[in-house]
């Protein structure tokens, strides 16, 4: 039978001896930190440490960090210590890194993420659990508690106290975890603080009665070598292994616990009881359309066929969302032993990635992940020693957003052009090569090993009723930390904009935030304390989607951003059914005759009536939600539509052709700056003589207005 | 009797018994419920592009298409509501809103599914007009493609693969950019397309269509200097009629010899002359490869599709496939040497028009092979038989109530083996009555061989000829084709004669055949058979039925080629072959 768990404990021996090294370095060295410059920070490093033949340092490199704004990112670990981020990193920084905290053992603090988020001096974290049931249990006060304990035991210099996302222990709450020291109170009440404090954070005496003597269940997706006020309200399970393990070494997956629930499947259950798993766990496709997980496999299960296929769809294609890539880059383990789990439950014994080209490096981390996993014989043949087979190859797409759906994408494996086709028959009972066939997202798969080894339950404990689980968000904008970021369900808008996201940049108002992509909507200011689950997205008028979340500030016109989702779609389209095709092109041309200045009364009720002509009529899923950004923003927006057709005027002042610019005489100093740069010469005056513009001539390109120091250049 | 398991739904209030595999297209036709369609065609797979047929059902998010959406037990569809109306309305308004709109000018004014359904579902007004896609028309072939008439329901896409599995078109570029094309966007004389005009025939609109050929005819019929000849093919008479009011199958010979005399041309011949003399080359070419026992199967070669297919994708084939030209290229030949010579004609000064029901007849006729030694093409002109219908009706000739007129003498006269050459399995009857008798000596009293009548794709029989059991295939439909041929290859089957037809029906259902009437549609097995029956009659009729016995014939040999096969039938009746592969494919 299969590679016994001692197996695994032995190479989590093993792990632990390497790991025993003085310190860990680790480099974000996902796609978009390459990019920023983290190959170049990695190979400083590497040169540094065999230059000084230095030995009891590990370096590797990790995937994606999750913080966009701050990359790249270095993460030197060392026993007993609070882990150092370094954000922004250079090569001539990482000398100095090197100098100072490699070889001496003292942070460069001013680089480190908590110096930037002014906790530097702590030694020690609380985090408070900030869950609904928990706050319920008082952890709002408990919190409070905690800094006024730490604040009267005089430990405020070396204590940070902060609120966490949901540890999943809803019934042991409220709860509280210590970081470095990976202990997890419960039963919180203000008495128990205050030992805790007094005992453990001032003397480093765990408060043994109130510990979680369970299986550590958090701790598995607590970043085990990282910083947890750096994930603030977030709660990491897809993500867990993300930007902490070497994703291209399998040894360390399997330390974190990796492949153990394939084993279990394999070994202790059958395919109905791994079905059942997940159905009971409520996972739902994480895909956007939210159907549930574990209903989809019994579909597949209890089709009659030699031949079955499941397939991992990673042809991510909304604008701006990173989520299945960094997973991918992050850890590659996770899926192919989410699609082993799989295949085994509903009896497929090949898989498909199907992975757009564009993702090189994801690719790349996959394939080896694949070949590791070959080598060790939990591919191919008899896999894990047992009878089953079960084998996985990459398929790449060739960058066509379609491909995504489900029914195009089997097409493009097939080798034919990828369009959609009707359902049903729906791929369940007849998809690849006419076989039944479960897709799942890289999300869903990344999941699949957590319901199995800690439970259905535990699984069901996080999210909300109809939605469990948490959910990936590349979250962009006008936001001010842009990230990877993951919340447990029903956790509001409000709370991931503000919270996590920081808030608004350059202290602007907030506007809308777009959820779901070129599928999604636009939710105004009224709806941020929506929480994040399927059902509540979509009755305030977007969708969950894959991921992508979009903040958008007072500086943006929403017709001209519903005009650019529109813009992608349409080119996307496959241009196979009529609605989707035709209508969403001449959607795109009232809106860009909105926003050139020609709108029309009456356009905006030729939108909504070419929108739902499309929704209702259109082939597949990207013709049935092409219209919604256009749909939310007349719906929250309708004013600023209204303003572009009726008074040819753009409120946010972004619609170039909507806007004049004129010289305000009390402000002009006549300096030239505005002539200077005017490239069609349209601005005359003389030198100290206020300035004008020939609005005849005029092309609206604004340089004037950037060129102005003295606010003299009016925009309307 | 196999039992086949049926639910009932209820459309529009009514229960609606029927099999489970229905669609509810298919359901609400049963009883007489037509919701509207475009893309859907009735035998060939089904892939619910349009749009346009949606119903709505109970339970469902969306309106669904019916011409793919299942039923199920107890399902409750509605056909009509306003919302329905409205959105039919919309989509149709979408495909014209990036269509020409120039239907006066357009030559599917009035035969035009587009035309016909935007005035069905009452779009009378353009709300949404804007860009509209520019395509140039590739005028490369005989079969033009012309993309701004384009909807993309792919049908043509579908009739391609499905039927003639040529695959030579498949859309391109995505959602407003989408065309169909041959494959690296190459025009159509560079493709694969073998000009079988099947495209030309399922397409709703006029996105592909043939050549013009009818301008070089009125020109040639307006020239004192040119003796201008018209013959007809087999497959005409069965069906010009259904261009003036004619029932399908309705057989109008005589009214279509009237009506080309009064076009104006000289000479009105018959194709079916060349296709008594095909029988007579190629029974004698199969007889003395079968004596010989070499180069067996002999493989038909009367249908350019055909020829023009084996040349691209069997190649391998050339040696098996007789070397008699068409029935049609014959003729002319025989115009231009024979004939031209017996009335002191100067070939030179002769335009030859061909009346076909096909436009791969009009890749055949530009051929080097079929041209004269002075360099000119043997067959002047091809038009088909819609474009001859258009001419009459151009000319204002009433044929509905035209007197029946007779072809011209020699080469007008045939026996009914020829007349049914414009059916699937026609050719091969034809040459078994002939091929039956020169083996055996005996008369052949059964004439019918009802064995390879019919629509069938494939047809198969063994008739025993002197003893020996001759093994005999037909096919029609080029996909049809390729499974017999792919069974020849590996072995499995071995045949003595091999006919093949492009077209599914054979040339009854040509490329250049009228459109179908209301209530009927192209590729309709029925429509074939309507047509084959008009042949059959004409046969049944004739009192000459074996191409051997056409006392013309025997006349054409004693005084001008000599014996069957002859070095001067080589010359003027025999063709050779070449491998033709699309541009860029060695």
């Amino acid at each position: 039978m299969a590679p016994p768990k001692r197996g695994f404990e032995e190479i989590q021996r093993l792990f632990e001896q390497k790991y025993q090294a003085r310190m860990r370095i680790t480099v974000g060295s996902a796609t978009c930190e390459n990019a920023a410059g983290a190959n170049e920070v990695y190979e400083r490093f590497r040169e540094l440490l065999h230059k000084h033949q230095i030995k009891d340092v590990v370096l590797s490199r990790v995937g994606c960090t999750g913080k966009c704004d701050m990359e790249p990112v270095v993460t030197i670990v060392s026993k007993s210590t609070i882990p150092s981020k370094y954000i922004h990193m250079k090569t001539d920084k990482v000398d100095r890194v090197f100098e100072s905290h490699v070889r001496k053992g003292v942070p460069v603090e001013e680089w480190t993420m908590r110096y930037a988020a002014g906790i530097h001096s702590a030694r020690q974290v609380v985090a408070v659990c900030g869950g609904a049931h928990c706050l319920k249990g008082g952890s709002v006060k408990l919190e409070q508690v905690f800094a006024e304990e730490v604040a009267k035991a005089g430990l405020a210099d070396s204590v940070a106290v902060t609120s966490s996302a949901c540890h999943g222990l809803c019934h042991a709450g409220p709860v509280a975890f210590v970081y470095p020291d990976n202990v997890l109170y419960q039963k919180l009440t203000p008495e128990v603080v205050a030992k805790i404090v007094r005992q453990h954070l001032g003397k480093r005496r765990p408060v043994a009665e109130n510990v979680w003597q369970g299986e550590r269940l958090t701790n598995r997706f607590f970043p085990i070598f990282g910083d947890v006020h750096f994930f603030g309200k977030q709660l990491r399970v897809t993500l867990r292994n993300c930007g902490i393990i070497d994703p291209e070494n399998l040894d360390e997956y399997l330390a974190v616990g990796g492949y153990e629930a394939a084993v279990k499947v394999l070994t202790e259950m059958t395919p109905l009881e791994t079905v059942n798993a997940v159905t009971q766990s409520g996972l739902r496709g994480r895909g956007g359309g939210g159907f549930p997980t574990g209903v989809k496999w019994n579909f597949a299960l209890s089709q009659k066929s030699e031949e079955k296929y499941i397939i991992c769809n990673a042809d991510e294609g909304d604008p701006g969302a990173f989520m299945d890539r960094s997973t991918i880059e992050g850890d590659p383990h996770t899926i192919v032993e989410g699609m082993i789990i799989g295949g085994y439950a509903i009896g497929a014994r090949q898989g498909y990635v199907y992975i757009r080209a564009e993702y090189p490096l994801a690719i790349q981390r996959l394939e080896i992940a694949i070949a590791a996993a070959r080598k060790a014989g939990f591919l191919g043949k008899r896999i894990f020693g047992t009878e089953w087979d079960f084998d996985i190859e990459i398929r790449l797409g060739a960058g066509a957003f379609v491909c995504g759906e489900e029914t195009a994408l089997i097409r493009s494996i097939e080798g034919e052009r990828g369009m959609p086709r009707p359902r049903p028959p729906y791929p369940a009972v007849k998809g690849l090569w006419g076989k039944p066939t479960v897709i799942n997202n890289v999300e869903t798969f990344a999941n699949i090993p957590v319901v199995i080894l800690d439970g259905p339950d535990w699984f069901r404990s996080i999210g909300t009723e109809k939605s469990k689980g948490t959910k990936v968000f590349a979250l962009a904008g006008k936001v001010a930390n842009t990230g990877l970021v993951e919340v447990p369900m029903g956790t509001t808008l409000r709370e991931v904009v503000y919270d996590v996201g920081g808030g608004i940049r350059n202290g602007k108002a907030f506007k809308a935030v777009q959820t779901g992509g070129p599928a999604g909507g636009c939710l105004p200011a009224a709806y941020l304390d929506t929480p994040v689950d399927y059902e509540s997205l979509a009755a305030a008028g977007s969708i969950m989607g894959s991921g992508g979340m979009i903040v958008i500030d007072e500086d943006s016109c929403m017709v001209d951003v519903a005009r650019f989702f529109l813009d992608f779609t349409q080119d996307e389209s496959c241009g196979k059914c009529t609605p989707c095709r035709e209508g969403t092109k001449r959607m795109l041309e009232i809106l860009q005759r909105i926003t050139g200045g020609q709108g029309q009364e009456g356009d905006i009720e030729k939108l909504l009536r070419l929108a739902d002509t499309i929704k209702k009529t259109s082939l597949c899923g990207l013709g049935q939600a092409a219209p919604n950004p256009v749909i939310s923003t007349i719906k929250h927006f309708r004013e600023e539509y209204e303003a572009h057709v009726r008074d040819k005027r753009c409120p946010a002042g972004v619609c170039a052709a909507l806007l004049s610019y004129a010289i305000d005489a009390a402000k002009c100093i006549g300096c030239g700056a505005c002539k200077r740069k005017c490239p069609v010469a349209c601005i005359s005056g003389k030198p100290k003589e206020v300035h004008a513009i020939d609005a005849s001539r005029c092309v609206k390109c604004g340089q004037c207005f950037e060129a102005c120091k003295f606010d003299a250049v009016a925009r309307k | 009797m196999t039992t086949e398991k049926k639910v009932t739904l209820w459309i529009d209030g009514a229960p609606v018994t029927v099999p489970e595999k229905f669609t509810i297209m298919q359901a609400a036709d049963t009883v007489n419920i037509t919701v509207p369609r475009l893309c859907y065609h009735p035998d060939l797979s089904v892939i619910g592009t349009c749009r346009v047929c949606v119903v709505e059902v109970e339970g469902q998010r969306n309106p669904v298409a019916s011409c793919t959406f299942p039923v199920a037990e107890g399902m409750r569809v509605k056909t009509s509501s306003p919302l329905l109306r409205r959105l039919r309305r919309d989509i149709v308004e979408l495909i014209l809103d990036n269509h020409p709109m120039d239907c006066q000018t357009c030559t599917r004014n009035g035969t035009c599914e587009l035309q016909k359904l935007s005035y069905d579902l009452g779009v009378r007004e353009r709300m949404f007009q804007g860009k509209r896609k520019r395509f140039p028309i590739d005028k490369s072939s005989p079969v033009h493609r012309n993309p701004e008439k384009c909807i993309l329901c792919g049908r043509c896409v579908r009739v391609c693969g499905e039927v003639q599995g040529v695959h030579n078109l498949d859309q391109q570029h995505r959602g407003f950019h989408n065309v169909v094309t041959p494959a690296h966007g190459h025009n159509m004389l560079d493709s694969v397309c073998i000009h079988c005009g099947q495209c030309v025939n399922v397409c709703p609109t006029v996105a592909f269509t043939e050549q013009d050929g009818t301008e070089a005819v009125f020109e040639a019929l307006s020239n004192p200097d040119l003796h201008v000849v018209v013959q007809t093919a087999p497959a005409i008479r069965a069906a010009i009629g259904e261009g003036f009011g004619f029932d399908p199958g309705t057989p109008v010979t005589g009214k279509m010899v009237t009506a080309l005399r009064m076009a104006g041309f000289q000479r009105v011949f018959d194709t079916n002359f060349g296709a008594d003399l095909t029988i007579i080359e190629e029974s004698t070419e199969f007889i003395s490869r079968l004596t010989r026992n070499e180069r067996l199967p002999l493989i038909t070669s009367c249908s350019p599709g055909w020829v023009g297919f084996m040349e691209r994708f069997y190649p391998e084939l050339i040696p098996l496939t007789s070397t008699c030209k068409s029935p049609m290229s014959m003729l002319s030949a025989l115009l231009k040497s024979y004939y031209a010579e017996k009335v002191g004609v100067d070939p030179k000064k002769m335009f030859v028009v061909a009346v076909m029901p096909c436009t791969a007849k009009k890749f055949e006729a530009r051929r080097d092979e079929h041209k004269a030694p002075w360099g000119a093409p043997y067959t002047d002109a091809v038009v088909t038989t819609r474009e001859m219908i258009w001419m009459l009706k151009c000319l204002g000739i009433d044929f509905k109530d035209l007197a029946d007129g007779a072809f011209d003498s020699p080469l007008g006269v045939s026996s009914g083996a020829a007349d049914i050459f414009g059916a699937t399995g026609g050719v091969m009857e034809a040459a078994l009555r002939t091929a039956y008798e020169n083996v055996t000596g005996k008369e052949l009293t059964q004439l019918e061989f009802e064995q390879v009548r019919g629509v069938e794709g494939v047809k198969e029989c063994s008739i025993d000829i002197d003893g020996k059991a001759i093994s005999i295939g037909v096919a029609n439909g080029l996909q049809n084709a390729k499974h017999l041929l792919d069974r020849v290859l590996s072995g499995e089957k071995t045949y003595h004669i091999i006919e093949i037809m492009a077209c599914p029906g054979g040339c009854v259902a040509g490329g250049g055949q009228p459109y179908p009437p209301r209530g009927m549609h192209v590729l309709d097995p029925e429509l074939a058979r309507m047509r084959a029956r008009a042949l059959y009659a004409i046969d049944g009729a004739k009192s000459l039925r074996k191409s051997h016995e056409n006392p013309a014939i025997t006349a054409l040999y004693g005084e001008f080629l000599g014996a069957p096969n002859s070095h001067r039938c080589h010359e003027l009746l025999h063709t050779h072959y070449e491998p033709r592969f699309p541009r860029g494919v060695k």
